[in-house]
């Protein structure tokens, strides 16, 4: 079944603890030099091709539902 | 009678202590339910705390397009007074009933404790029986209660006077210390403290929490 992508991220200026969180543990580890932020990928399964409406729809949930623009930033791309 | 619903959604947690709470303030306490459009003609409406839909994807996210919200949206637009209560104020504000939004904690950790408070504004439904700049204390429990918005909207709610509760000594790492905040109109209050658990001696360090159904039978009793 054809796929699309919505990738969900905590939006730059907003504090992401969990982010920190994982950096710091990363350090821990000797993994020197990264800085790691954590987001959401939602993969969604649609019935029949991804046109351009499809994505346009998709691109209306993440917006309604998926993510909260208020802190989140979303992007969505045909896998 | 007054008349006060309080909503349950799949995950509520605290809505038999805001039903209790109702109560105790002398008010008849109204269970309202997520999955019906009606809230049975009530005055004034109490979305409790708890982990609605289990956190999933957002606090509040999944809440806030039950059916009952339609109607709460609605009636909040009219007028009525709405309180929300940590996952109630998440349901707020994903309902965009009040703005910004609640991440995690700064510090990762859940938070349990009586938490102290200024009183920054006494023109709102469920605030007009405090003083102006009183300090309260009321307990706090929450994982996500770290309050963030837009620069913009910031500066709006504190020229606004939309600031309702500032932490004396932030938890969570809330932008400007802020632990509650009321729409335009002063009818709709969110706050991640919980008032329905400091309504009795026993069980709590004040009775802070009564104040907010003083508040809110005060103003239903004066629009009569």
């Amino acid at each position: 079944m054809p796929r699309v992508v919505v990738n969900v991220m905590p939006k730059p200026e907003i504090l992401d603890p969990q982010g920190k969180a994982v950096t710091g543990a990363l350090q821990r580890l000797g993994f020197h030099g990264m800085s790691v932020r954590q987001g959401k990928r939602f993969e969604i399964e649609v019935d029949g091709e991804v046109t351009p409406e499809v994505l346009e729809q998709i691109g209306q949930a993440a917006e309604k539902l998926l993510a909260n623009t208020v802190i989140e930033s979303f992007d969505v791309v045909a896998d | 009678m007054t008349r006060i619903g309080v909503v349950t959604f799949p995950g509520s947690l605290d809505d038999h202590d805001a039903l209790r709470a109702v109560r105790l303030a002398g008010a008849e306490a109204v269970p309202l339910w997520h999955g019906s459009d009606s809230i049975e003609g009530v005055d004034a409406i109490i979305l409790p705390g708890g982990f609605s839909y289990g956190d999933y994807l957002r606090c509040g996210a999944i809440s806030r397009f039950s059916p009952v919200m339609d109607t709460v949206i609605d009636a909040a637009n009219k007028g009525m007074p709405v309180l929300g209560i940590c996952n109630g104020f998440q349901i707020l504000c994903e309902a965009h009933l009040l703005e910004g939004a609640m991440i995690r904690n700064a510090n990762q950790q859940f938070i349990c404790r009586n938490e102290r408070l200024r009183v920054e504004t006494i023109d709102t439904t469920w605030t007009c029986a405090f003083a102006k700049g009183e300090e309260i204390t009321i307990v706090l429990k929450n994982g996500e209660g770290n309050y963030q918005a837009s620069a913009e909207t910031l500066r709006k709610l504190e020229d606004n006077d939309q600031v309702v509760f500032r932490y004396l000594d932030n938890p969570n790492g809330s932008a400007n210390d802020i632990a509650g905040i009321t729409n335009e109109r002063g009818n709709v209050v969110g706050l991640m403290p919980h008032p329905e658990h400091n309504m009795e001696e026993l069980t709590s360090p004040t009775t802070d929490g009564r104040r907010f159904f003083e508040s809110v039978l005060n103003f239903l009793v004066a629009r009569a």
